[in-house]
């Protein structure tokens, strides 16, 4: 019965919930208890089982009064430890933010909480979300609900590894994640479930620990489609507080899903079938064409010819944005910090001690392309090189609806591996960044095995805030695929 | 006039640029909803923003937008409706993002204008690069313990505006009056209280020097947070000596900033060029560029106050005062307010001399402004009108000046209880002015042999015997009528 409950989809929990087939405290029971059992996956870095239990209770107290909140209330979901949490541990997975309480809720948890979603605790990460495999950790690399073949531990993706690892190792129902060059969608694909980036804008980045202010991103990571617009639905909406939210209006993600993608254009980019790319992910796409087709969709060829940049690029703007992001992290006022005999030191102590490798060559990184004499020939040429970026894709929505392409340029891959070559690691990437440059939603959906019986994801892009197209379009797709995570990672 | 420095080989006249940092007058900071309040317990005007605690984001207050392009209007300067936010890259404890929040090459106020109003009366204009709006930094404290250094948040993130000036001083007497106009435009826009005591206006002071005559630009060195003209003015001196000494030895400034020593009078290098901040600026992502619309710069033109030039130029074409009155009268905006206040109706220029004659003398002696006035502009309006309609006499009106600054009563009031109402009841004048002739003997003698000014003597007689009372006009009438007849 317990095991059974932590297969549900929001969807279905909600219906459950509804009729009285459930209680919340009941789902979030046998969450607690999953979570127990899958402690050596490392998806978690705080479990707030009390939290939990209180808001599970609510919430069927709201139920039995007949003040229901909606789809969400007594949903037990993760939280990825990004988004600062009100009474509650938040780390970035980083040693610098040592006992780091806030006093404040960030606005997307504080949206799924006020939606009556149960916290079941926070989800682990690259530290500051730098990564695509969660092995920055200071709190230990996660491990992928899914074995190699010869039964080896795989990396989760990343950033939002811990959160994958936990909706695909049904340790929660759905998990919130960041995406800012592909933290959602990719480690999505690794876990055989479903991740979406809205628009830029689209969610509230305040209280959001930043990595990369112009391209972050909260987004949700969920078994279905269905779970993504209802999840999404809770967590987007203006919010003064950031000036670059959106000042627009969160239609019913959920009402788009009419399984009816009849005339619309998909369009195909040339630019993203790579040479060397693994045959089982091109067969994979080519798959994807014809089940949309078959769907009545119309395909297109189209070109979007400065893609080959976008990896430099965000290689460029990311870190430069990241180094002034985290100057903040100075040991003065919370977290660690490590005395010095001066100012100076205690900085470069705090600092040394607290960031992890990959952070720092990232500050590095940033530190130097904006500094005076590299500003232009790299910084500024980066954000024209996203302009083009943006300009391609402007240019193929005239032309199409939505975008077709592979997710990540493989399935995941056992931990230990590529971990010694940084830029192997950023070709993870090279599928997911385009679209974060350009601001636009992408939602990767599992639809396929790799050769050794790994998941691996199709992605498609929208319009800005035209997320309603892209998840009808995936909401097809995924019914198309048929895909069930339950047959990988056990029963 | 001009300000030239003797060296060894030629004159060396000084070249000047400033930097005023005028902190914004809000009632929250420039991107956080804190309090601006100064003097508060330390740490208790910090929001989670100004603490840059992690996942905050500055939201952009309006009210210091609105001051920005108000005081960019007060210079005649060219308003920027796209302007962009930049981070300032660098670490201090008392900066707690990590970078400052500032505008770099896109300010929201570019070129304009201010005029500088010489002691002589002169005028001389003096180019504005730009104004942009940036964030203060929180206040360190290291005489507070032997070892640690304290942190007060409280400044943090209150807006200020940095206006930059061209160089285009030549004097420390011109810097000043840049400083001083700058201070008045301010505060007569309600934009900055201009308190440089407090740390609300200062400035960084760029000097380098020049054969006299000649146009190059040398190198500079800039002083530092310098926060009263007569420190501005001395850093300008003491930086002009060294500078044409090191000229005058062979050698060559370097470009550097320095600090001022009030105590010593002297300024000394904090770091060089080579150990300069590389400020790493870059468009702020967490801001969208501030973009705001001509009608809404329109509406605040419209709602601009009279500005010192503008009033200057008003006294002098309309009451007419000298250029020198004038420009007293407005460089202070509540001087300005009391003056018209005494002028209102009555004789502007009489108005104007009672004011600049007797009463800021009062005022500096006792070391207070005009808003602490011991005279109000009221009572003071009241005194011209006993002289106008001849109650007493402009004499008599100092002593009854005198009797208000003692006990801050009507003239009225003070004129009738001390009986000072002047005579002019020809009757009594009269029997005063035949008894001073009867009595001056001597005096009669001189005056008919062509001593016109002996004629003082009589007069003094005559107030002597009438307290003073007597009205000046007719008892010289009278004296005259009566020697000559």
């Amino acid at each position: 019965m317990m095991s059974d409950l932590t297969k549900l989809t929001i969807a279905q929990a909600r219906d459950k919930l509804a009729a009285g087939d459930c209680t919340s405290v009941q789902l979030t029971q046998a969450f607690l208890d999953a979570m127990e059992a899958g402690r050596g996956l490392n998806a978690y870095i705080t479990e707030t089982p009390e939290i939990a239990l209180q808001r599970a209770k609510d919430s069927d107290d709201r139920r039995a009064n007949g003040e229901c909140l909606g789809p969400m209330d007594g949903i037990p979901i993760g939280v990825k430890d990004l988004f600062c949490t009100e009474d509650v541990l938040t780390t970035a997975a980083s040693h610098i933010l040592d006992g780091f309480v806030p006093a404040y809720e960030s606005t997307v948890s504080a949206n799924l909480k006020n939606a009556g979603a149960v916290m079941l605790g926070k989800t682990n990460l690259d530290e500051f979300a730098m990564g695509s495999a969660n092995i920055t950790s200071y709190y230990g690399e996660v491990k992928n609900p899914w074995k190699a073949a010869d039964g080896k531990d795989l990396v989760p993706g990343g950033s939002s590894g811990g959160s994958a690892a936990a909706v695909a190792g049904r340790m929660a129902m759905a998990a919130t994640g960041t995406d800012t060059g592909g933290s959602i969608r990719q480690p999505a694909s690794f876990c055989g479930i479903t991740g979406m980036k809205p628009t830029y804008g689209r969610c509230s980045r305040w209280g959001t620990i930043a990595f990369a202010s112009s391209l972050d991103q909260a987004g949700p990571m969920t078994q279905t489609v269905r779970d993504a617009a209802i999840m999404l639905g809770a967590m987007a909406g203006h919010d003064a507080k950031d000036s670059t939210s959106a000042p627009i209006d969160v239609p019913d993600f959920e009402a788009a899903l009419t399984g009816d993608i009849k005339g619309l254009k998909i369009g195909i980019p040339k630019e993203y079938k790579m040479d060397g790319m693994d045959p089982a992910i091109q067969a994979l796409w080519d798959q994807g064409i014809e089940w949309l087709k078959a769907a009545g969709a119309e395909i297109k060829d189209i070109s979007l010819p400065h893609t080959k940049y976008a990896l430099a690029a965000y290689y460029i703007v990311a870190p430069a944005e990241a180094s002034a992001n985290l100057a903040r992290y100075d040991g003065v006022r919370y977290g660690l910090r490590v005395p010095g005999d001066s100012l100076d030191d205690m900085y470069q102590n705090t600092r040394g001690e607290g960031f992890g490798e990959e952070v720092q060559r990232r500050i590095l990184i940033g530190a130097y392309v904006l500094s005076s004499g590299y500003y232009d020939a790299y910084y500024i040429k980066a954000q024209k090189v996203r302009t083009l970026i943006a300009d391609d894709f402007k240019k193929a929505y005239e032309d199409v609806d939505v975008i077709l392409t592979p997710t990540a340029p493989s399935a995941a891959f056992a931990l230990g591996e590529k971990q010694e070559d940084p830029v192997a690691m950023y070709l993870n990437d090279v599928f997911t960044v385009p679209a974060s440059l350009a601001g636009l939603p992408g939602i990767s959906v599992p639809a396929g095995l790799s050769a050794d019986g790994l998941p691996l994801g199709l992605q498609i892009l929208g319009r800005a805030f035209d997320e309603e197209t892209v998840l009808k379009v995936a909401d097809v797709l995924e019914s198309s695929a048929g895909f069930t995570l339950h047959a990988g990672v056990g029963a | 006039m001009s300000y030239l420095i003797k060296g060894e080989t030629c004159d060396w006249e000084v070249v000047i640029g400033l930097e005023v940092h005028c902190q914004v007058i809000s009632k929250a900071k420039l991107f956080s909803g804190a309090s601006t309040k100064f003097g508060g317990a330390p740490n208790t005007h910090v929001s989670v923003v100004d603490a840059a605690m992690p996942g905050m984001l500055p939201v952009i207050n309006e009210e210091c937008v609105r001051q920005a392009i108000k005081t960019g209007l007060g210079l005649k300067a060219k308003i920027n409706t796209t302007s962009v936010f930049a981070r300032k890259n660098y670490f201090y404890a008392d900066l707690p993002q990590g970078y400052q929040i500032s505008q770099a090459d896109k300010p929201i106020v570019g070129a304009g204008t201010l005029t500088l109003d010489m002691p002589d009366g002169t005028s001389r204009d003096v180019g504005i690069e730009r104004l942009h709006l940036e964030q203060d930094a929180g206040k360190s404290m290291h005489d507070q313990d032997p070892k640690r250094s304290f942190i007060d948040l409280n400044r943090t993130g209150v807006a200020l505006m940095e206006v930059v000036s061209d160089p285009d001083m030549r004097s420390p007497e011109e810097a000043g009056a840049f400083v001083r106009k700058m201070r008045s435009i301010v505060r007569y826009l309600g934009t900055c209280d201009g308190n440089m005591d407090q740390g609300s206006m200062r400035a960084d002071v760029n000097v380098s020097v020049r054969p006299a005559g000649s146009d190059e630009l040398r190198t500079r060195a800039e002083t530092k947070n310098v926060n009263s003209v007569r420190f501005i003015q001395q850093v300008i001196e003491f930086e002009a000596m060294r500078q044409v000494a090191i000229y005058d030895d062979g050698g060559e400034v370097v470009q550097e900033t320095r600090l001022f020593d009030s105590q010593k009078v002297e300024t000394r290098s904090m770091r060089s060029k080579e150990n300069a901040h590389d400020y790493r600026y870059f468009p702020d992502p967490d801001l969208l560029p501030l973009v705001f619309s001509d009608e809404f710069v329109a509406e605040i033109k419209a709602s601009l106050p009279e500005l010192p030039d503008e009033r200057k130029a008003r006294y002098v074409g309309e009451f007419g005062l000298s250029p020198y009155d004038a420009g007293v009268l407005v460089a202070e905006k509540d001087t300005a307010t009391y003056f018209e206040a005494v002028a209102e109706g009555r004789d502007q220029k009489m108005a104007a001399n009672w004011v600049i004659n007797n009463l800021f003398g009062v005022l500096s002696e006792r070391g207070i402004s005009i808003t602490e006035s011991p005279v109000s502009a009221d009572h003071l309006g009241e005194l011209l009108d006993l002289i106008a309609d001849d109650t007493i006499s402009t004499k008599i009106a100092k002593d009854v000046f005198e009797a208000m600054l003692e006990t801050g009563d009507a003239p009225g009031k003070i004129v009738e209880d001390k009986g000072l109402k002047q005579i002019t009841d020809s009757g009594a004048i009269e029997a005063a002015v035949d008894a001073a002739i009867a009595a001056g003997g001597p005096q009669v003698e001189q005056y008919k042999g062509g001593n016109d000014k002996i004629l003082g003597w009589f007069v003094g007689q005559v107030m002597k015997a009438t307290q003073g009372k007597a009205n000046p006009g007719q008892v010289n009438k009278l004296l005259k009528d009566k020697l000559d007849g």
